[in-house]
C-alpha cells in the first residue's frame, strides 16, 4: 500500500466533479440558515456525523472487499431524498470514469457495467481505494472529510467567506473526522457477521428537505 | 427467498425480568415504578429496571383477522379495540411510567399472511431518567407477511431532560405485505431540553433494506440542533407507506417549506413501492399537521387502493 494513493484521492484537484457540488450548502445559504462562521461550523459538523458517517461506513465497507452492488442498497436505503441519490450515483459515476483512468482494475470495470446509471459515490470511493491499495480507514477518513470540505468549500464562493476561515474549521474538526472514520471503520468490520445492518446509517431531516428544495430551484450554482 | 420466512415470529423470549447475581454491587432503592411484576428486587442487584416484551400476533383464519396472541408484559398493557371494518385493532396502554433508564422493553408485533391489524398506543410513550443515568432500550420488532396489511400508529416518544433512550423500530415486510408506519419523536417538554433520543427505523422488504434512518438528537449528539440536522424544530417524525399500488415513479413533493410552520418532503423510495413522509417542526400539533398532510397525498396517490389504509 502507498501512502500518496490517497492524498492522489482525497485531491481537490482529483478531476471527480466535486467541484459541482455543495452538499446542502448552497440551499442552506439560500434560506439563511448558514450565514457566518458559526452556522458554516455547526452545518459542517452536522453533515460530517450524520451523511458522512453514514458514507465512511458504506467507503470502509467497499474498501474490504464487501460487495459493491450490496453495498449500493444499504445505499438507497440509506438515502431516502431522491436528489440526495441521485447527485450521489452522478458523483459516483464520475468518480468511477476518473478511478478507471488511474488506477486500471477489472473490479472497477465490472462495477461500471453492472450499474451504468453509477453507483453511490461512497461505495465507488471504497472500491477504489481497495484497487489503489489503501486500508478501510483510508477510505472511510477520505469520505467524513469530504462530507464536511465540500459544503465548507462551497461556502466560501456562497457567502464570500475568507478560504482561511473555512480551512481553519476544517482543521478545528479534524479530529472529529477521525473519530467518524474509525467508528465508521469499526462498523464495517461487523459487516462480514451481522450484514450491510451494521453500517452507520445516521440521518439529517433538514439535509433530505433542502436537497429536494434545491433541486425544483431552477436557478443554482451547485448541482446539489 | 419468501417474506414469511424472516417474520421474528416464534422466538419466546422469557416473561419479563429476573433479578440478577450482583454481590458486588451495593444494595439500592428500588426504582420508582408503580407495579411491581417485572421491576427487580432492589436488593443485591444493580438498578437493573424493568424487562418486558410484551407480543401481538394476528392471522386470518380465512373469513377474518383474528389475534390468537396478546401477551402483555412489564409496561405494556395491551388491549384489544373495536375492529374497524375488516381489520382488527389493538391498544397498546402503558401500565406504568417507562421506559426510564435502565429498562429493557420490546414489543414485537407480527401480522400473519392476510391479516390486517392495526396497532396503536393510549398515550404518548415519555422516556424517563431513571435511576441512574443508565440509557433505556425500547425495540420495536414488527412483521408483515403475504398479503397482510400492518397499521403502527403510535402516540409520539417524548425524550425528557436527562434520559437516555436506544430505540429501534426494525420492520420485515413480505414482497406483498402493506405498511402504514408513522413515528413522531418530540424533543423535551414544553421548554425544556431533550436527553439523547437515538432512534434508528430499519426497515427490510423481501430481505433487502428499504429503509434505514439512523437519527441521534440531545446532548451529546453533534451538532443535532444545527442547520444540517433539526435547525430550531424540537418535534420530528416519518410515516412510510408501502402498498402495492403504490406509484414508485412519483416525484418528490416539498409539502411545506417554511421555518415558522415547519418543512415536510414526500419522497418514492427506490426500488420499492413505497413512499416515505419526512417533517420538522417547532410543535407537535404542526408535526402532526404536517404527517397528515403527507398522508392525504398519499391516499391520493394510492387512490381506491384500499379505503382500510386510513388510520
Amino acid at each position: 500500500m502507498t501512502g500518496a494513493a490517497l492524498l492522489v484521492l482525497a485531491d481537490g484537484r482529483f478531476p471527480a466533479g466535486g467541484y459541482a457540488h455543495s452538499g446542502g450548502m448552497e440551499a442552506a445559504v439560500a434560506s439563511r440558515s448558514v450565514h457566518d462562521a458559526a452556522s458554516l461550523a455547526a452545518f459542517c459538523r452536522g453533515r460530517l456525523h450524520t451523511a458522512g458517517l453514514t458514507a465512511a461506513g458504506l467507503a470502509a465497507a467497499a474498501a474490504a472487499g464487501h460487495d459493491p452492488l450490496m453495498l449500493d442498497g444499504a445505499a438507497d436505503a440509506r438515502t431516502p431524498a431522491p436528489a440526495v441519490r441521485a447527485a450521489a450515483r452522478r458523483l459516483g459515476r464520475q468518480l468511477l470514469r476518473a478511478a478507471r483512468a488511474t488506477w486500471p482494475s477489472p473490479d472497477l470495470d465490472l462495477l461500471a457495467r453492472s450499474r451504468p446509471q453509477g453507483v453511490h459515490q461512497p461505495v465507488v470511493l471504497g472500491a477504489t481505494a481497495r484497487t489503489a491499495g489503501l486500508a478501510p480507514l483510508d477510505a472511510a477518513r477520505c469520505a467524513a472529510y469530504e462530507s464536511a470540505a465540500g459544503p465548507a468549500t462551497a461556502a466560501v464562493r456562497l457567502l464570500g467567506l475568507d478560504p482561511l476561515d473555512a480551512t481553519a474549521l476544517l482543521a478545528r474538526i479534524a479530529g472529529e473526522v477521525d473519530d467518524v472514520a474509525r467508528a465508521a471503520t469499526d462498523a464495517a468490520s461487523r459487516v462480514t457477521a451481522d450484514g450491510v445492518g451494521a453500517l452507520p446509517a445516521a440521518s439529517a431531516p433538514l439535509l433530505d428537505i433542502i436537497g429536494e428544495r434545491h433541486a425544483a430551484r431552477t436557478v443554482r450554482l451547485f448541482a446539489s | 427467498m419468501t417474506g414469511t420466512a424472516h417474520l421474528p415470529l416464534t422466538a419466546p423470549a422469557p416473561p419479563g425480568h429476573r433479578p440478577r447475581t450482583g454481590a458486588e454491587e451495593a444494595p439500592v432503592t428500588a426504582p420508582a415504578h408503580p407495579s411491581g411484576t417485572s421491576v427487580h428486587d432492589g436488593r443485591n442487584s444493580p438498578p437493573s429496571g424493568v424487562h418486558a416484551t410484551a407480543r401481538v400476533r394476528a392471522g386470518h383464519n380465512g373469513r377474518t383477522t383474528t389475534v390468537p396472541l396478546l401477551h402483555s408484559d412489564g409496561p405494556f398493557h395491551l388491549r384489544r379495540l373495536r375492529p374497524r371494518g375488516t381489520r382488527a385493532r389493538v391498544g397498546v396502554i402503558g401500565a406504568m411510567s417507562a421506559p426510564l433508564g435502565g429498562d429493557r422493553l420490546a414489543l414485537d408485533v407480527v401480522a400473519g399472511p392476510r391479516a390486517r391489524l392495526e396497532v396503536t398506543t393510549a398515550a404518548a410513550t415519555l422516556a424517563l431518567r431513571g435511576p441512574t443515568r443508565a440509557p433505556a432500550t425500547y425495540d420495536v420488532r414488527l412483521g408483515v407477511g403475504e398479503g397482510a396489511s400492518l397499521n403502527w400508529l403510535p402516540e409520539p416518544l417524548i425524550s425528557t431532560r436527562g434520559s437516555t433512550l436506544y430505540q429501534t423500530c426494525t420492520v420485515e415486510l413480505a414482497p406483498t405485505a402493506r405498511l402504514l408506519l408513522r413515528e413522531e419523536q418530540l424533543l423535551g417538554r414544553t421548554a425544556e431540553p431533550p436527553g439523547l433520543l437515538s432512534s434508528r427505523l430499519t426497515v427490510r422488504r423481501d430481505g433487502q433494506p428499504l429503509l434505514d434512518q439512523h437519527a441521534r438528537y440531545g446532548e451529546p449528539a453533534p451538532a443535532w440542533d444545527g442547520p444540517a440536522v433539526l435547525g430550531p424544530h424540537r418535534a420530528c417524525g416519518q410515516l412510510l407507506a408501502v402498498h402495492p399500488r403504490l406509484r414508485p415513479e412519483r416525484r418528490p413533493l416539498l409539502i411545506e417549506d417554511d421555518p415558522a410552520t415547519g418543512h415536510a418532503v414526500l419522497v418514492p423510495l427506490p426500488n420499492a413501492p413505497a413512499l416515505l413522509v419526512t417533517a420538522i417542526a417547532p410543535t407537535p400539533a404542526r408535526l402532526r399537521r404536517l404527517l397528515d398532510t403527507g398522508l392525504a397525498h398519499i391516499l391520493a396517490a394510492a387512490s381506491g387502493a384500499e379505503a382500510g389504509m386510513v388510520p
